[in-house]
């Protein structure tokens, strides 16, 4: 997760290449590719079709009209929004403990705060249905408040909004550790006080990281199966997230259904993707 | 040096990765030649974990003593036999229905009159379908009308993934058309009801017995007989009852050989010995410990305390699994009806 | 007395989100003593989960790494038409479901795929067995490598390589020599990535697995499988090996980012 700078889409211009390996990397480069990424998502994209062109546009006609996998998307596609969102202030809080306070632990902060990217999603799940379920060590004391996580909509956002954390963690850090401090300073002088310092001054700085981050966050949420499965109440209409659909369809021997699912879902995390990318260009034209 | 120690470690890392690359991609036909795999439906984990045990010695004492190792995996019935038809080895399937066999018969994996070849159907033991209650069963649930009542949830698996969760469908299906005035519109319109009483729907009946028993979900779970038993006598003892509908379904789970995979292994023989051993008076009784109900008369006597006698229609009278399964599950059919808003 | 409220509001909110689950694991899976924990580990078929799961790993780690190094050599050293395209493809695992990416494969492999029979035919069935996981496994951590390696390569620049081609270099010396090194912390992280996802992944690989123990279950599935057997303490003994591993992986991949940090190399 090296975030915000993840990929340079150009390179300086040179004019004469004397370094060897092109042909033999670019040749391995599509290889690898063509057969581990190009090769199956084909597949998703062909297999609509499989049975002629009329069956497909039927299936998708068919498609249009399932309300139950319609609400599957929109759950999953509500609760990465709402997963993603929830992420942002815990997220800046705990970089900005990171970088810019001192209070103690932070070396432990650091590391601990990959392990919900690191930690199998279905221990996670497990461990989050344990923990929240009406039984659970806070879901116990909750479920005695009227408040009920675990199998519920908010179950779901929970174990998206754990698996997010990292990403809006890391990506925020490292741009927060470069801001340069003297403009901070010098609205300190000019009689700022620290919340209009932190609300006029960093947190317009940190736009691009936040949003790239929430894309980050929401685009993992989207797809996530293991946490969540453990946690949601799995019903139609409105605990049931898309991947679970997916799976489901396949175990109805429904091959044609799971992969419309599929194709669905992929194309929503590249409309997003594509839309926070023009989000950011539009946030960093506007601060210059 | 240390280009050599470089070299060495290459050397090493070479092997490793030939090693794991060698292992990893060995064909699962080798695997399976050395054992049987059994792929079962979700509530029979502890009762083939015993089978298997005492069938390996039953073979070994027959055959020289050469132990044989037998894997059994567990799941929805339907995710089972839909990993079956995708290439999952299974020498034997022992499943939560017929029809999920008959699929696999359909894609030629099997002979279609695959449920002739052994007795009772090809159903070694019998089970029916219960309400587990919470202790005291304070909802006061005796019936099926009591499902619906307002207030009291349930806790079933997914008809499309689950047996178990078939099972329970028809047995409340069976009942509603039953009733005095009873019709396919009067059954319908129950089981919606019903559903909009499942606060939770797990793939898997081991998935519901776990909500409602680990996670403290719903009032009421529909549930094998097995199953129920199993809750309320080894997972949690004095917390639990088994209320018996007057009138509920005879489930009837069957097994087979799966002929393809097993002429490929070479395990034809040892795959008809295991099924032939359900039926036998070790198997039938190991199924009785384990809450299922022998086909043996005589077995089934002996444990007349533990299976008490129920009133029930079978599967035949609701016109058999291929009408059924047409009717109800399948995609258009009357669960996805009473499930579209 | 604002320091201290953010002080225990971090606290409190690593706590509870990061820790608490954590502790959750070892609390669970030690509730019945240390003994019978540890008996979790003498089931053949646990014992055979962490073995798949080892060589899976391993195999995955070693498969991305080729072919990342490969690819970041290729997309940060060169201009060619097309580049721009081949870094979205790369990336676009990273957004996909992990379920999607267990039913690709199978759409390719299944039985009733495009290859799928005709592969079993010959005997070589891939789904539902170890090759089945492994390219699911590939597919979910494909850009790891190449996505922590390319920003440094490109960061570094390129005057030792042209200085080592002057000298007649070729290149594989060229990427042994001076490129790998220069970026051996990045390359490092990358992997360490590679192998926390690998080992811990469990939607992709559910899907393609068919989950027989003793087979083709990795510890994920394991743990699962045990969950619903209600083998509740080995399920978490399990759940607490994996967290194990998965913290060392973390632990060395701060390290070895807090030392690249210093040096202004991982943003």
């Amino acid at each position: 997760m090296t975030g915000a700078r993840a990929f340079p889409l150009w390179l300086p211009r040179r004019q004469h290449d004397a370094l060897p390996g092109f042909g033999p990397g670019l040749a391995l480069t599509l290889f690898w590719l063509g057969t581990m990424v190009v090769l199956p998502l084909a597949a998703l994209i062909v297999r609509p079709w499989g049975e002629g062109l009329h069956s497909g546009m039927q299936a998708f006609g068919h498609a249009a009209h399932d309300g139950r996998m319609l609400s599957a998307l929109g759950t999953s596609f509500g609760s990465a929004l709402m997963g993603a969102l929830a992420d942002l202030v815990p997220g800046l809080l705990i970089a900005w403990a990171l970088v810019r306070s001192d209070i103690p632990g932070r070396g432990l902060i650091d590391m601990v705060i990959e392990l919900p990217f690191a930690l199998p999603t279905a221990v996670v799940g497990i461990t989050l249905a344990t923990l929240y379920g009406p039984n659970g060590w806070i879901g116990g004391p909750l479920a005695h408040l009227g408040v009920h996580v675990a199998f519920t909509q908010s179950g779901i956002v929970l174990a998206l909004m754990f698996v997010g954390l990292p990403f809006v963690v890391r990506t925020v850090a490292p741009v927060l550790r470069n801001l340069p401090r003297d403009v901070e300073e010098a609205a300190e002088i000019l009689g700022a006080s620290r919340v209009q310092i932190v609300t006029r001054v960093v947190l317009p700085a940190l736009y691009p990281a936040l949003v790239t981050a929430f894309g980050m966050a929401f685009a993992r949420g989207i797809g996530e199966y293991g946490s969540v499965i453990f946690i949601a109440g799995n019903q139609p209409f409105h605990t049931e997230i898309a991947p679970l659909l997916i799976v489901i369809r396949l175990q109805e021997y429904d091959t044609q259904g799971a992969t419309l699912i599929g194709l669905v879902l992929v194309a929503i995390s590249l409309v997003s993707l594509a839309a926070i990318r023009l989000l950011q260009r539009h946030l960093s034209h506007g601060a210059g | 040096m240390v280009t050599k120690t470089r070299l060495t470690r290459r050397g090493l890392l070479q092997a490793t990765l030939a090693g794991g690359a060698a292992l990893a991609l060995r064909p699962t036909r080798a695997w399976a030649a050395t054992g049987l795999l059994n792929v079962s439906y979700d509530p029979t984990r502890e009762l083939y974990q015993d089978i298997d045990r005492s069938f390996s010695r039953f073979w070994a004492e027959g055959h020289g003593g050469a132990p044989v190792q037998i894997r059994t995996s567990h799941g929805g019935s339907g995710a089972q036999a839909r990993s079956v038809l995708e290439g999952a080895p299974a020498d034997i399937v022992t499943l939560g229905l017929a029809y999920d066999i008959d699929i696999l018969a359909q894609n030629g994996l099997l002979a279609t009159n695959w449920q002739t070849r052994l007795p009772h159907n090809s159903t070694p033991f019998t089970s029916t379908i219960v309400f587990l209650v919470r202790k005291g069963n304070p909802k006061n649930i005796h019936d099926w009308p009591d499902l619906i009542r307002d207030g009291v949830q349930v806790i079933t698996p997914n008809p499309k993934t689950s047996g178990g969760a078939r099972w329970n469908y028809l047995a409340a299906w069976g009942w509603a058309l039953n009733q005095p005035g009873g019709s396919a519109d009067s059954a319908r319109a129950y089981l919606k009801k019903l559903f909009t009483h499942v606060p939770v729907l797990d793939t898997g009946a081991r998935g519901a017995t776990n909500s409602f028993v680990q996670r403290g979900l719903g009032d009421v779970l529909l549930a094998w007989e097995d199953e129920a038993l199993l809750a309320t006598r080894e997972i949690g003892p004095d917390q639990f009852d088994i209320v018996v509908p007057p009138v509920t379904i005879l489930a009837e789970p069957p097994v087979a050989v799966v002929d393809r995979n097993a002429q490929a292994h070479g395990t034809t023989e040892i795959a008809q010995a295991y099924v032939q051993y359900l039926f036998s008076d070790a198997g039938q009784k190991i199924g009785a410990k384990h809450y299922f109900r022998p086909v043996t008369p005589a077995i089934l006597a002996e444990n007349r305390d533990r299976f008490p006698a129920v009133h029930t229609f079978d599967i035949a009278s609701l016109g058999g699994w291929t009408k059924v399964q047409k009717e109800h599950f399948a995609d258009g059919g009357i669960f996805d009806s009473i499930y579209t808003k | 007395m604002a320091r201290f409220i953010f002080a225990s509001a971090v606290y409190l909110l690593i706590g509870l989100i990061v820790i608490l689950p954590v502790v959750l694991v070892f609390v669970m899976a030690f509730s019945h003593g240390l003994a019978t924990a540890l008996a979790t580990f003498a089931d053949p078929d646990a014992l055979s989960a962490i073995r798949l799961t080892v060589i899976m790993t391993v195999l995955t780690v070693a498969i991305n790494t080729v072919f990342g190094v490969m690819a970041a050599w290729t997309l940060s050293r060169f201009r060619f038409p097309g580049r721009g395209a081949l870094i979205v493809l790369i990336e676009l695992p990273l957004s996909v479901s992990p379920v999607v990416g267990g039913l690709v494969w199978l759409l390719v492999f299944g039985t009733q795929g495009w290859w799928g029979a005709a592969l079993e035919r010959w005997g070589y069935p891939v789904m539902f067995a170890p090759p089945g996981i492994l390219l699911a496994t590939v597919f979910v951590t494909f850009p790891y490598v190449t996505r922590t390696l390319m920003p440094v390569m490109i960061h570094n620049g390129r005057e030792g390589e042209d200085a080592a081609v002057l000298l007649g270099a070729g290149l594989w010396q060229i990427l042994w020599h001076v490129t790998l090194p220069g970026a051996r912390l990045a390359l490092l992280s990358g992997v360490l990535l590679t192998t926390a996802r690998a080992m811990g992944e469990f939607g992709a690989v559910s899907v393609v697995s068919g989950h027989i123990p003793g087979l083709t279950e990795t510890i994920p599935l394991h743990i699962e499988t045990l969950y619903n057997g209600y083998q509740t303490v080995a399920a978490f003994t399990m759940a607490g090996l994996l967290a194990i591993m998965a913290m060392l992986v973390v632990t060395a991949r701060t390290l070895i980012e807090r030392r690249a940090g210093a040096r202004g190399l991982i943003a």
